[in-house]
């Protein structure tokens, strides 16, 4: 099965601190997420997405953890998880770019099904990040357009 | 939306009112990952022509590029898509829309 690589780019108005907060601390992540990133984000160490009162979608393995700079981690579905399968891997990275933060997702390893549902989730998650670091609130339902 | 997601928005809908844009975003739909020499393969613009597209849809952050080694790659980056939606065509919609939409496919048989 071929293999595919998803990039998503997006300019945020805030400090790299702050975006990489958003990204690790379970509080912040699921205001604009849905679902809580569970670590204490050393390498080697477990994390967990979890979305509560349905569970854990998402579990995985620290790959790499440079705050505020790059954070990588392995994606896999917890045992008997409905969804479909997967074994990729997520990287953040996270750049000051003058008065902004260039925040760049690259997603690989995903197979065709994986393509599907990573590319109808990114855009939602990263915009609805966005809205929250520059206006302190969300979008309504953000995940309903899917 | 503030003065700077306006000016990204006029960015968006500028690149994408283009149909060699939006045939390269096809292309890099159809296939992520790709060099410019790839992407201007079989297409009737000149490789210097591809490359300025590109270089608008990047300023409009539509595409995304990584650098492996002295290639730089090409991906669709679907998130000013996303903010474009939501923010000028979902709240317009309606389901009622979608079922139109649905039955219009459906009489001429697009595949989609």
């Amino acid at each position: 099965m071929t293999k595919h690589t998803y990039v998503y780019v997006t300019y945020i108005v805030s400090t790299p601190e702050k975006v990489w907060e958003a990204l690790t601390d379970p509080q912040v992540s699921v205001i604009y997420w849905e679902r809580e990133t569970v670590s204490d984000w050393e390498v080697g160490s477990a994390w967990e997405l979890r979305r509560p009162g349905h569970g854990v979608d998402v579990v995985g393995e620290v790959l790499e953890s440079d705050p505020p700079r790059r954070l990588a981690m392995t994606w896999v579905r917890p045992a008997g998880h409905a969804g479909v399968d997967m074994a990729c891997r997520a990287a953040f990275d996270i750049e000051d770019a003058g008065g902004k933060v260039k925040l760049t997702v690259t997603h690989t390893d995903l197979s065709d099904d994986n393509l599907k549902g990573v590319s109808g989730g990114w855009p939602a998650v990263l915009s609805n990040l966005k809205t929250l670091l520059e206006t302190g609130g969300t979008i309504p339902d953000p995940f309903s357009a899917r | 939306m503030t003065p700077d997601a306006t000016d990204h928005m006029d960015l968006v809908f500028k690149a994408l009112a283009d149909p060699s844009r939006r045939l390269l975003l096809d292309r890099l739909f159809a296939a992520e990952g790709q060099t410019l020499g790839a992407l201007a393969d079989g297409l009737a613009m000149t490789r210097q022509a591809v490359s300025q597209h590109l270089a608008l849809l990047e300023a409009a952050n539509l595409v995304a590029t990584v650098k492996r080694g002295r290639e730089k790659l090409h991906y669709l980056n679907a998130v000013p898509i996303h903010e474009a939606h939501a923010r000028w065509i979902a709240k317009f919609e309606r389901p009622r829309l979608d079922a139109l939409a649905a039955l219009k496919q459906h009489l001429e048989g697009d595949p989609e």
